[in-house]
């Protein structure tokens, strides 16, 4: 549990220690902001919800995530500092669960400095704060879902521009799996449970459910078993990855 | 407290370590020796519980490496190939960070850091980010990284690569002042420094070891080996080498000119006797020729003559000890 603390803490520094994490807050909120107003016609819809705001997260994160957990392990391994972090005292388990839980933190600070928006809204209206509360919560788990996705992926190499471009691609298979682009390629041949269970994989499914403030278990479920899924294979990864 | 036995590793069908065992005690250095590729960096991951093992086992202060691997990491401290570190965190983040993972906290922690900081002597950078140092400075932040819990094992790879002399002095005595209450095992190109720290010396090769012993013992397997070396200046002729060719127990003699000197190399039959014998009798020809010796000495022996000749790729195991 130290050594999970201990990586942690270094990780979640290493963000604060450079510019990225600065960077990318203020990305993340500009772009937040500028989809929801401009895109998502946020004053015309006349509504005084946040549903127009968190139906860009799944998107956003799409591109912004990855850039996150790109250099979780692929910076290890260029720089050699996995030999010393996995030659330390650091069951392997803490060491993956430790850096995606910092990322993740860090991922939870930028989502809430969206916090503004929050303000807004009730400044606007009288909107369901349940229902903020459930979207937010439902953002969170699938910017964790992304992030274990990324983790994993960015062990595979030694490159983060690599471990970034497959991140995207992987996550916008995990994304849109309910969708027709998914779902037509398998439609004509597939039998129904088959389509019904990859429908069941894309993130928009679940994490609609959640902002519609329905946190349903079975969403919370699947993003869990996602996270911890993806963190399994991670740690298998990292553990063949280390002679290479 | 190291035990290591039939250490094997394969990469696919490649085998970098082939069924090495040797054991290390304490107040030992050993200097881990080998061309390029040899298996020795391959040999100190699987010790330090980085890799795997295929075969065989490895003990640090009684823990097995793979069954109780975080026991024997414990003990360890260990400096990669290379010192790798988090470049964007500053030298003391860096060390607070393993101070951290090392179950060290709060005065035990400061203590250990600036003890390992003293040793190095890192206190002048240490606020700043270890990818604008040196590599001197840089390979000092892992080496306090690596001494910083006092470990009773001490594994190095490479420890004085890419130091200046300056540099390399100070890690020697270092590693020299450590070197009663730890069992140290370093690898190393430079073969001076063997004999200047190391009590003790591995030559691997192909992932086999090929000697194993004390400086002294291996030097004694050169054939400079109680060799006598005699420079003369001004001219020599024949006559000189035939005069010190009747000397008793001279096997065979190597002259090489350079510029107004020469230099003659008498390799004494290989008898076992002492050195000095032959050093005396060479002394006492020169004063009864009235020769110009500029410089008469009896080898020890040459530890670069020994690594070439183990570890060509012809030789094989054969002068395996």
């Amino acid at each position: 549990m130290n050594e999970l603390l201990a990586v942690f803490r270094r990780e979640l520094g290493g963000y604060f220690a450079t510019p990225l994490a600065f960077i990318f807050i203020v990305i993340f909120l500009f772009t937040m902001g500028a989809f929801t107003f401009y895109l998502g016609a946020y004053y015309e819809s006349d509504q005084a919800d946040l549903t127009i705001f968190f139906n860009f997260h799944p998107w956003l994160y799409l591109f912004l995530i990855p850039a996150i957990s790109m250099r979780l392990w692929a910076e290890e391994r260029r720089s050699g500092s996995i030999e010393l972090l996995l030659s330390l005292p650091v069951p392997l388990w803490a060491a993956v669960l430790g850096k995606f839980l910092a990322a993740w933190a860090f991922s939870g600070i930028a989502l809430a400095l969206t916090f503004p928006m929050w303000l807004t809204v009730n400044y606007l209206g009288d909107p369901d704060n349940g229902v903020v509360l459930a979207g937010y919560l439902g953002s969170f788990f699938m910017a964790g879902g992304y992030l274990a996705i990324g983790s994993c992926l960015s062990a595979v190499t030694r490159n983060q521009v690599i471990a970034f471009v497959v991140s995207v691609a992987v996550s916008f298979l995990f994304t849109v799996s309910g969708l027709p682009i998914v779902i037509d390629f398998f439609a004509s041949w597939a039998p129904q449970q088959v389509l019904s269970t990859i429908a069941s994989f894309s993130f928009l499914t679940h994490f609609e459910a959640i902002t519609r403030g329905v946190i349903d278990l079975r969403d919370i479920v699947y993003f869990t078993t996602l996270i911890g899924a993806w963190l399994i294979a991670c740690g298998i990864v990292v553990d063949m990855k280390k002679a290479g | 407290m190291i035990v290591i036995d039939g250490l094997t590793k394969q990469f696919g069908p490649f085998t970098a370590v082939d069924g090495i065992s040797f054991s290390v005690a304490k107040g030992e250095v050993l200097g881990f020796l080998g061309p390029n590729g040899a298996g020795k960096s391959t040999t100190m991951k699987m010790v330090t519980g980085f890799l795997a093992p295929s075969a065989g086992s490895a003990r640090v202060c009684g823990h097995d490496i793979v069954t109780s691997t975080l026991d024997a990491q414990r003990m360890i401290g260990y400096l990669p190939e290379g010192a790798p570190a988090y470049g964007d965190m500053t030298a003391r983040g860096f060390l607070k960070f393993i101070a951290r993972v090392r179950r060290l906290s709060g005065a035990e922690a400061d203590k250990a850091i600036d003890s390992a900081v003293e040793a190095t002597e890192l206190a002048g950078v240490l606020e700043q980010p270890i990818d604008t140092l040196s590599k001197g400075f840089r390979r000092r932040v892992g080496l306090a990284q690596a001494i910083l819990h006092n470990p009773p094992v001490l594994i190095m790879d490479e420890p004085t690569d890419g130091l200046d002399p300056n540099q390399k002095f100070e890690v020697r005595k270092l590693i020299g002042r450590m070197a009663a209450e730890k069992a140290i095992v370093i690898s190393t190109h430079i073969l001076e420094e063997v004999d200047a720290i190391c009590t003790r010396a591995l030559i691997i090769n192909r992932g086999r070891i090929v000697a194993d012993g004390t400086p002294a013992e291996l030097m004694s397997r050169s054939r400079y080996h109680n060799a006598v070396s005699l420079t003369l200046g001004g001219r020599t002729t024949v006559e000189t080498a035939e005069k010190l060719r009747s000397l008793a127990g001279i096997e065979s003699i190597e002259v090489s000119p350079r510029g107004d000197e020469t230099t003659f190399t008498l390799f004494p039959a290989r008898s076992g006797e002492g050195d000095t014998m032959l050093v005396d009798a060479v002394a006492r020809i020169a004063r009864e020729e009235n020769w110009q010796v500029r410089a008469l000495y009896g080898e020890a022996g040459r530890l670069d003559e020994v690594f070439r000749r183990l570890t060509r790729s012809d030789a094989g195991g054969k002068e395996a000890a």
